[in-house]
């Protein structure tokens, strides 16, 4: 039986690369389909730019919409990777080892868009370098008491972290796509990305140093992010945003939709490269249980901060938490608290809910969930300003939209164009894991994959090659 | 040193809104026209809110003229990345528009909305484009603006006083509201000089400042008789 899950490191290797080496139909439509979402996204943001911001629904007083709202939701869909994988890193999650990769690519892709999208909301986005301190003739600084200059500083670091982190664990991979591509400019793509990978004893020493040291730092950087995110609204003096539990919140809420799509992405993988043996069962189970848990929490959280307004009786807040809670937001107000806490709770609670299917479908309710979330956030305070004269309202127009959905086009079609030219699950921690698997005791997970690995063994395209 | 202020007589105001046509024609406001306005996008610096009282027919209805409220400590400075709003020595929240990147931060966090913002590039057919006033610079599209105490009218003020060699007197210098109100219940001047029409203004038992609660110390006070103090919804 150990023998049988213990395939050869090369026939390991032809299994997982083996499917980069072929055509895939699907990944080939999707690529096509999102390109074109793409476009559309290119084409509305050129639409804006050449006819002013105006085209947008924002208006006086709701000057902030969409674009901050899919600000927000995407920087909390890049806590799917970065944070957990390296909380998953940190604490030596054998399951981890299929995951790590699409996960950390999630985080880069995310925050790539989730950072444009304040420069989309600019008014004159072709000086949105003022915003960066940068050397100038007129010896100007940006405004560092202004929390927009601390998501600067936060993103940027962020962004950069997560390259980092998603670019050490492939060098050994991009070595291994090196050596296996024919002499030409797919070699030299490889070659460059492995930066003369030997695979010496000393590179690995350094490279499980790096990813050790990365991993936790990482962590408070991820954390840092959201809380700077959630003091855009909390530092202001805005009824229904001033809050001190806002950092908590945002990075709760944060964690909570990158699990989500962490379950969905799992779920996909598992069933389309044949992961059963490493993403178990049990391993559904478990994340399951973190899953329902971070739903308690977010519910907590939400219950503290309309609870603490209400009780106040702050004319101001409590005009807020009325349109919320009764008014012109309620529809999308309890939509959000079912697809949040009441389904999670009442599906997850049961060891058959915490399956992948109806994990995976739970996610993608939290996903529309924890978007309303940031809209309920970002439009009612803003439309209920404290001189009753002002009280308006806030229609998105369809280049807001086209924006939106664009931009998970954007996405999709980096996320295809990754998983076509490099390896979405890290051959080398895989190889690992294997070996891990083998040396280790032999009850628990070895005897229990066994079965699973022989039914992975027959995959089509393994050893393609 | 002087603080700008300015004084409103609300027992005063009729609510005929000749400060907020006097004050699109000093300082080049575009109109934005009937669509756009009912958007929510009209520009004005001041506007005169409304607010009814009582059951009909037994109706009365106040007027606030609302505009920046030049406060000394102003929410909407430290949230400006880019240091296109800030407070100048002379109390003033001035507006650098060629610094501004059109985040509108400022604008969230105004506790009296009076910001307004260009949302398009301003257009001025002809033959509007020859009543432009020189002294004030047309906005481009995506940048904030407010009521700014006609900075060109206290530099114009100051200017002259230099020439014949002499301090600004009180009353020198007059907002475009200020001299077309035709009831006079608004006065401008220099809140930091004891005998300056303003102050004397500021000390009546009928000042208040709008929200003053929120401690923003604005530099506009409303002189009113009555109980009625801010619009409570």
């Amino acid at each position: 039986m150990t023998a049988e899950s213990q395939p050869s490191a090369a026939a390991l290797d032809g299994q997982l690369l083996g499917r980069l080496d072929r055509r895939r139909p699907g990944l080939l439509v999707g690529s096509l389909a999102s390109g074109a979402l793409a476009l559309v996204f290119i084409y509305c943001w050129g639409y804006q730019i050449a006819n002013g911001i105006g085209v947008t629904g924002i208006n006086r007083p709701v000057f902030w919409g969409f674009y901050i709202i899919n600000f927000v939701f995407w920087i909390g869909i890049s806590h799917a990777g970065t944070l957990i994988s390296a909380i998953l890193r940190v604490t030596k999650a054998e399951w981890r080892r299929p995951v790590t990769r699409s996960a950390e690519a999630i985080t880069l892709f995310a925050l790539a868009i989730g950072g444009l999208f304040p420069l989309i909301h600019l008014g004159r986005v072709a000086i949105f370098y003022y915003m960066i301190p940068y050397p100038n003739s007129r010896m100007l600084w940006p405004n560092f008491r202004s929390p927009l200059v601390w998501d600067i500083a936060a993103i940027t670091t962020y962004i950069i972290g997560s390259a980092l982190y998603l670019f050490l664990p492939l060098i050994p991979d991009a070595a291994v796509m090196r050596d296996r591509a024919a002499a030409g400019l797919k070699k030299r793509f490889y070659a460059v990305l492995a930066l003369g990978w030997r695979g010496t004893a000393q590179q690995w020493h350094s490279l499980e140093w790096g990813i050790r040291i990365l991993a936790v730092v990482i962590i408070p950087v991820a954390v840092s992010v959201h809380t700077i995110v959630s003091w855009d609204f909390a530092m202001t003096q805005t009824p229904g945003w001033k809050s001190t539990i806002f950092g908590p919140y945002f990075v709760v809420g944060a964690i909570f939709s990158g699990i989500a799509v962490l379950m969905i992405a799992m779920a996909l993988l598992r069933r389309g490269l044949a992961l059963e043996r490493f993403l178990t069962d049990r391993v559904f189970n478990n994340l399951g249980l973190l899953f329902v848990t971070m739903s308690l929490v977010w519910g907590y959280f939400t219950f503290a901060e309309h609870l603490t307004v209400w009780y106040s009786g702050d004319l101001f807040e409590k005009n807020v938490h009325h349109v919320l809670l009764h008014g012109d937001f309620a529809v999308p107000f309890w939509t959000m608290v079912v697809v949040n806490l009441v389904i999670p709770v009442a599906v997850l609670s049961f060891p058959r809910g915490r399956r992948p299917l109806p994990t995976a479908l739970v996610g993608c309710g939290v996903l529309v969930g924890m978007w309303l979330e940031r809209f309920l956030i970002v439009v009612p305070a803003l439309s209920t300003p404290r001189l009753a004269y002002s009280i308006g309202d806030y229609m998105p127009s369809w280049v807001e939209l086209g924006i939106m959905i664009g931009a998970v086009g954007v996405f999709a079609c980096l996320y295809f164009t990754f998983t076509q030219l490099l390896p979405i699950v890290s051959v080398w921690e895989m190889r690992e894991g294997w070996r891990h698997a083998g040396s280790g005791g032999e009850s628990g997970q070895p005897s229990e994959a066994a079965p699973t690995s022989a039914a992975a063994s027959p995959v089509p395209g393994g050893g393609a090659a | 040193m002087t603080r700008w202020g300015m004084a409103i007589d609300l027992d005063r105001c009729t609510g005929c809104e000749a400060c907020v046509v006097a004050c699109a024609a000093e300082n080049n406001i575009q109109t934005v026209g009937e669509e756009q306005a009912r958007e929510g996008r009209a520009m004005h610096w001041l506007r005169i809110e409304r607010y009814y009282e009582g059951e009909f027919p037994n109706v009365r209805t106040r007027f606030m003229p609302v505009l920046c409220q030049q406060c000394g400590a102003a929410p909407c400075e430290p949230v400006c990345p880019v240091y296109a709003t800030y407070r100048n020595p002379e109390g003033l929240n001035a507006m650098v528009y060629s610094r501004c990147i059109g985040t509108r931060f400022c604008a969230n966090n105004c506790p009296y909305t009076v910001r307004v913002f260009n949302w398009f590039d301003a257009e001025f057919p002809a033959p509007l484009d020859s009543q432009l006033n020189p002294d004030v610079s047309v906005r481009p599209g995506g940048v904030m603006e407010k009521c700014t105490f006609c900075v060109q009218r206290i530099q114009a003020g100051k200017d002259e006083a230099a020439q014949e060699d002499r301090e600004v007197a009180d009353g020198d210098i007059r907002t475009a509201c200020q001299q077309s109100c035709p009831t006079k219940a608004i006065t401008f001047g220099d809140l930091e000089d004891p005998d300056s029409g303003v102050s004397k203004w500021a000390e009546s038992p009928r000042a208040f400042s709008l929200l003053g609660d929120l401690d923003t110390r604005p530099g506009v006070v409303y002189l009113s008789g009555s109980e009625w103090r801010e619009p409570a919804e």
